[in-house]
């Protein structure tokens, strides 16, 4: 079947839009298989990725024999749960067994990874589907994905701009219909940064909460690896299916209740069901939400503003009380930011920047050896700062349920911009591309970053929601996703855009 | 270390390794750590200006 010039699959024609929610009540009710989702992601993988540049490794055989895999197990009665033949994208920074982890640098040339890595491990556990190994800012060292071994990854919404980085490839992937959902990592914003840049869902759960094990590491006391999703609801399905089940409704104070997947769906998913359930959405009336002014909304640019502030009111409309909150010590946030993974990334890296320095892109090497000069009295310093700023934004969610600000404080950049004007202001892309994420890496809060409204040029816009545990932050979300994501866009505003 | 003295030395030390771009990059961090050493929560020897005598 012919659409718009694309071949589908039929009953796949909306693989750019289907939700993993949708495909499991879809695949239970026997209205589609697993190995046609698979084959309709493929297929857009095939048809978009030369545009595109979401993936530096298909591992199209593999998939489609996993995908008929799923399809027997089901037939056969056997379900793992929601991620049962779901086809998810791996970030090329995460160990899948028998593939190289690229990390986007030559640096990496030879390498193949000997296991799978423990997130990898829990979506095969799961049932997923893996597509293949998507593009990055090499060794996540950037917020754009445009320094990459492998060319840079360009924004579906328009192919000139970036779609963020460092998980660039992976939220274009997920934006593209290339696959449901995507893994990525996160150390200074780069799950948040490219779901915002791409108009999905990107979660960042607490630190530690998820093993960075088989992860190419930048800074461990700052990475974390998460999900990016079209949906909140689908990026608490994988985020449970990596942690391997719920926490106990009873210590997390969760309320949880049996997600509806429709008739077909059995009550018990079986031994591996964990993370079968989804928290309830709490009452949005019964919120009290905080925006943290000053520093976080003094440099946006004016739709980025506007798509906010109507979110705000939309939030206040449906019942949340939004108050407005200081982190004392915002204007640090950089400098502290800047010192802990400057110091770590060139611990990583301090060897082969000896011995193979020009097998790093020239900036991405630049920037890894400043780090070298950081002093061990100012690493130190950010050290304690690191303390101070947990403590300010522990006590800015003492009395809210989550912390209310913009992903990104500008749309998506040009591919090759340097800087940013922002009113009357002049900044560096990457400084405005961390200025509202890096925060939470050096806290270690849970952030995530849902789809607001696009520009009046139809890029995405994104606003993120901070709270206090995973587990606390996703009800939260859940329930404010429809006030912050706003009345749909037309669509032929979509993704697809030349 | 100051952080001035800091600069001239990384930047003599990042010429000398044939990489002179480092120098922006340098400079940036600089401020950056300038910035940081000004923070309210570094601690100074001499102890808080309330801890002094009112007489010293």
């Amino acid at each position: 079947m012919q659409r718009g010039g694309r071949k589908t699959v039929p009953c796949m024609d909306n693989i750019d839009t289907l939700t993993i929610e949708e495909f499991g009540r879809r695949l239970r009710a026997r209205d589609l298989t697993a190995e046609q989702a698979t084959d309709a992601c493929l297929r857009r993988i095939e048809e978009d990725n030369p545009r595109l540049n979401a993936f530096i490794l298909v591992m199209a055989d593999s998939a489609r024999q996993q995908a008929r895999q799923a399809d027997r197990e089901l037939a056969a009665g056997r379900d793992r749960g929601p991620l049962h033949g779901v086809p998810i994208s791996i970030k090329d920074l995460i160990d899948v067994a028998g593939t190289p982890t690229t990390a986007a640098s030559r640096v990496r040339e030879g390498h193949a990874a000997a296991h799978d890595a423990p997130v990898i491990v829990a979506l095969r556990d799961a049932g997923a589907v893996i597509v293949g190994k998507t593009n990055l800012h090499e060794f996540a060292f950037g917020t754009t994905n445009e320094e990459s071994a492998f060319g840079p990854a360009r924004n579906p919404y328009d192919v000139s701009r970036s779609p963020g980085g460092s998980s660039g490839g992976s939220a274009a992937s997920v934006a593209a219909g290339m696959a449901l959902a995507t893994l990525g990592t996160d150390t200074g914003g780069s799950i948040r940064i490219p779901a915002a840049a791409c108009g999905i869902v990107g979660l960042k759960p607490r630190h530690g909460e998820l093993s960075t094990d088989g992860i190419v590491p930048l800074s461990r006391r700052l990475d974390h690896v998460g999900p990016l999703a079209r949906t909140v609801a689908d990026a608490a399905l994988v985020y449970y299916a990596l942690r391997g089940g719920i926490s106990n409704p009873a210590t997390s104070g969760s309320h949880v209740v049996a997600h509806s997947w429709g008739p077909h769906v059995p009550s018990s998913w079986g031994p591996s069901s964990a993370g079968s359930k989804l928290p309830a959405p709490v009452p949005v009336s019964s919120l009290r939400l905080a925006v943290p002014r000053g520093y976080f909304c003094e440099l946006l640019e004016d739709d980025v503003r506007a798509r906010f502030d109507e979110a705000i009111d939309r939030l206040r409309a449906a019942g949340a009380r939004i108050s407005d909150v200081n982190i004392r010590h915002a204007h640090l946030i950089p400098a502290t930011y800047l010192h802990l993974v400057l110091a770590d990334a060139a611990t990583y890296h301090g060897a082969t920047l000896e011995r193979m320095p020009e097998r790093y892109t020239p900036a991405v090497r630049l920037r890894l050896e400043m780090g070298r000069y950081v002093l061990a009295e100012d690493f130190a310093r950010a050290l304690e700062g690191r303390e101070i700023l947990r403590r300010e934004v522990d006590s800015a969610l003492a009395e809210h349920a989550a912390l209310l600000l913009p992903s990104l404080p500008i749309a998506a950049p040009l591919i090759g911009a340097a800087s940013v004007q922002v009113g009357n202001v002049t900044e560096p892309v990457r400084n405005l591309m961390l200025r509202l994420t890096q925060l939470f890496n050096v806290t270690g809060h849970p952030a995530i970053a849902l789809p607001a409204g696009r520009t009046r040029t139809g890029l995405p816009c994104s606003v993120q929601l901070v709270g206090g545990e995973t587990d606390e932050l996703l009800p939260v979300a859940l329930a404010c996703e429809p006030q912050i994501t706003g009345p749909a866009p037309p669509r032929s505003g979509g993704p697809g855009g030349g | 270390m100051t952080v001035d003295s800091w600069l001239q030395a990384a930047i003599a030390d990042a010429e000398r390794r044939g990489l002179p771009e480092l120098k922006p990059l340098l400079e940036a961090l600089a401020r950056a750590t300038t910035l940081l050493r000004s923070a309210d929560w570094n601690e100074d020897a001499a102890g808080r200006p309330e801890d002094r005598p009112l007489h010293g």
